[in-house]
């Protein structure tokens, strides 16, 4: 006891250590970067280590920042950037439309199970966000190829004659988006249903509401704060995945987070990358606040 | 109660949609026949050719042991995060420190991964650290990331604790540090396991993070995976992705058990002491500040 009353009269204040030690590290490491990402978004391609200029200089006593709005104008000029993220925003509302679909009335069943069967469910449900996304998109290419078991299956049954091409097709992608972030919604929604009081509904069915009347009127609005946390769980990351529409996409799969893994990876041009996640984070910086508004009302709770 | 089947249906299609096609994976990885697709008999032949793959195997430990790192930083770290997000209430930035804290939960993984890259390659140039990427910045990525999961889940705890147990310590002349480490870490510990579990879990997992800031000579295991993937299905991989999937639900199904019987622990304890206490209470005659019914608050 004598060490940690001796080593708590030497700390520099508990409180301070203890906000100061995880907001420097986020600082450091998940703030700054973004600031960087955007001075490098301003340089240009160069085949150098880093390959990319130097935004600023100083030589003979001037400082000087050279600004290259190249990439940007770049970005605007070709079209395929455009569609890019004009596919991303559309892949991404529609999954998380259909996520809110299929995981509204999931979330809701759970929340009304028996105590002990809802900790199963649950982790039933929790259990696929801990496997990797790759391995669960992985599965499904042997399910969807031409040969695949969808296929055989309903070739066997004599539904179709010649296999259908789903894996390269953004069905694929669709189906792999909805399936890997379905939890995601789930989650946030089974936590906000769980905590309803019952006898508002038993109030408004003495009342003579209709079951579906009550649950428009009473449980939606209720749960408002769970569907914004999970649909911002869905829509924000589906914008800039990667690992789905490179397995499970075609040609005709134009998503953002790819172009700017080819640019990086295949192409090395870092700047031009830079630039596309700048603009990414641009679109995506509202739901993000909308996201932390919302999770910070949650966290606060009863503080 | 239509719309209540209505949902109990979804439920059992949602969750046969969620596994059947992890279910048919691990299936397939004890085919015998090299075509995916044709069922050729039982076999483990694929496992056993793992085991001679050093390269495979080398990734593998690599993982495990950034894995493990993660895990212990990320608990720390996002503890703390959650400490301050739920029990101080007042500080300069703390609408800021919130943000940082929830935003790496949704942040697109090629922006987090990008941006940290040109801040490692920026600090290098700058000040010569870190010389080269591997273990140590894929570590610092995970950690990053993974500690806001932490705080989430162990934050959802300590809104859940009741306070008047550590103000009784700190009536009493306990320090707050103290405090924290004999009355509030042993009451959050399940969601710590929890949280050190998902961290872990999570680390193993990362492909997009990883790919950007390791260096040459420090692939891991997804980024293996994922360049045998790219090329199709292979009979080799199936084994791979069926013995993480296992591995995974073995140990999310541990922490699960012993987060589930540390908490019937917990409140048996709870009941016990009460009972105790309303009996002392019965003969000490009534006591207007402590309602003992809102222990189970």
């Amino acid at each position: 006891m004598n060490i940690s009353r001796s080593l708590s009269r030497r700390m520099p204040s508990g409180r301070h250590l203890v906000i100061g030690v995880p907001f420097v590290w986020l600082f450091l490491f998940f703030l700054l970067p973004f600031i960087i990402v955007l001075k490098i978004s301003f340089a240009e391609a160069d085949v150098a280590i880093p390959p990319y200029t130097e935004v600023y200089t100083w030589a003979e006593n001037k400082l000087s920042i050279v600004l290259n709005l190249g990439n940007y104008i770049f970005l605007s000029e070709d079209s395929l950037y455009l569609a890019a993220y004009l596919g991303s925003l559309k892949m991404a509302f529609v999954s998380t439309l259909l996520c809110l679909l299929i995981g509204y009335p999931m979330a809701y069943a759970i929340a009304r199970a028996d105590k002990d069967i809802q900790t199963v469910l649950l982790l039933l449900i929790m259990m696929p966000t801990w496997t990797a996304i790759l391995i669960r998109v992985y599965a499904w290419m042997g399910i969807l190829s031409n040969n695949g078991l969808l296929n055989s299956l309903l070739q066997s049954i004599g539904l179709i004659d010649a296999p259908l091409q789903i894996l390269n097709t953004n069905v694929a992608v669709y189906i792999g988006v909805v399936y890997s972030y379905l939890p995601f919604m789930i989650l946030p929604l089974y936590a906000n249903l769980v905590k309803h009081d019952q006898s508002l509904l038993e109030a408004a069915a003495d009342l003579g509401s209709s079951n579906f009347n009550s649950f428009w009127k009473i449980t939606v609005p209720l749960s408002k704060n769970g569907i914004i946390a999970g649909c911002m769980l869905v829509f924000i990351p589906v914008v800039g995945e990667f690992v789905i529409p490179e397995l499970l996409g075609g040609p005709e799969t134009l998503m953002i987070g790819k172009v700017l893994w080819q640019e990086f990876f295949n192409n090395r041009d870092w700047p031009v990358a830079s630039a596309l996640a700048v603009v990414m984070l641009a679109i995506l910086i509202v739901p993000i606040i909308l996201f932390n508004r919302n999770q910070a009302k949650e966290m606060e709770g009863r503080a | 109660m239509r719309r209540f089947r209505f949902s109990n249906i979804m439920l059992w299609v949602g969750l046969l949609f969620i596994y059947l096609p992890m279910v048919i994976l691990v299936i397939y990885s004890f085919n015998e026949s090299r075509l995916v697709t044709v069922w050729g008999g039982w076999s483990v032949k694929w496992y056993v050719g793992l085991l001679d793959n050093t390269q495979l195997m080398n990734a593998v430990m690599r993982s495990l042991e950034i894995a493990c790192y993660t895990a212990i930083a990320a608990v720390a770290l996002g503890t703390m995060a959650a400490f301050v997000l739920t029990r101080v209430t007042r500080f300069k930035g703390r609408t800021l420190f919130g943000g940082l804290v929830t935003a790496p939960l949704v942040m697109p993984e090629v922006i987090t991964g990008l941006s940290l890259l040109l801040l490692f390659v920026a600090m290098a140039q700058l000040i010569g650290w870190p010389a080269e990427r591997g273990i140590l910045t894929i570590w610092i990525a995970h950690t990053t990331f993974c500690s806001a999961y932490v705080a989430v889940v162990v934050s959802a705890r300590l809104r859940e604790l009741d306070l008047s147990i550590e103000e009784a310590a700190m009536d009493l002349g306990a320090k707050p540090f103290k405090v924290f480490f004999l009355i509030t870490i042993p009451m959050i510990a399940p969601s710590l396991a929890a949280g050190g579990m998902m961290s872990f879990a999570l680390s193993l997992d990362d492909l997009v993070l990883a790919s950007f800031v390791s260096g040459p000579g420090s692939t891991t295991l997804p980024m293996e995976v994922f360049s045998a993937v790219r090329l199709g299905v292979k009979p080799e991989i199936n084994a791979v992705a069926s013995l993480i999937l296992l591995a995974v639900s073995f140990a999310t199904f541990l922490v699960w058990f012993f987060a589930h019987r540390a908490e019937e622990n917990r409140k048996k304890a709870i009941q016990q002491a009460m009972d105790e206490s309303t009996g002392a209470h019965l003969q000490a005659g009534p006591d207007s500040r402590r309602d003992p019914s809102q222990v189970h608050a």
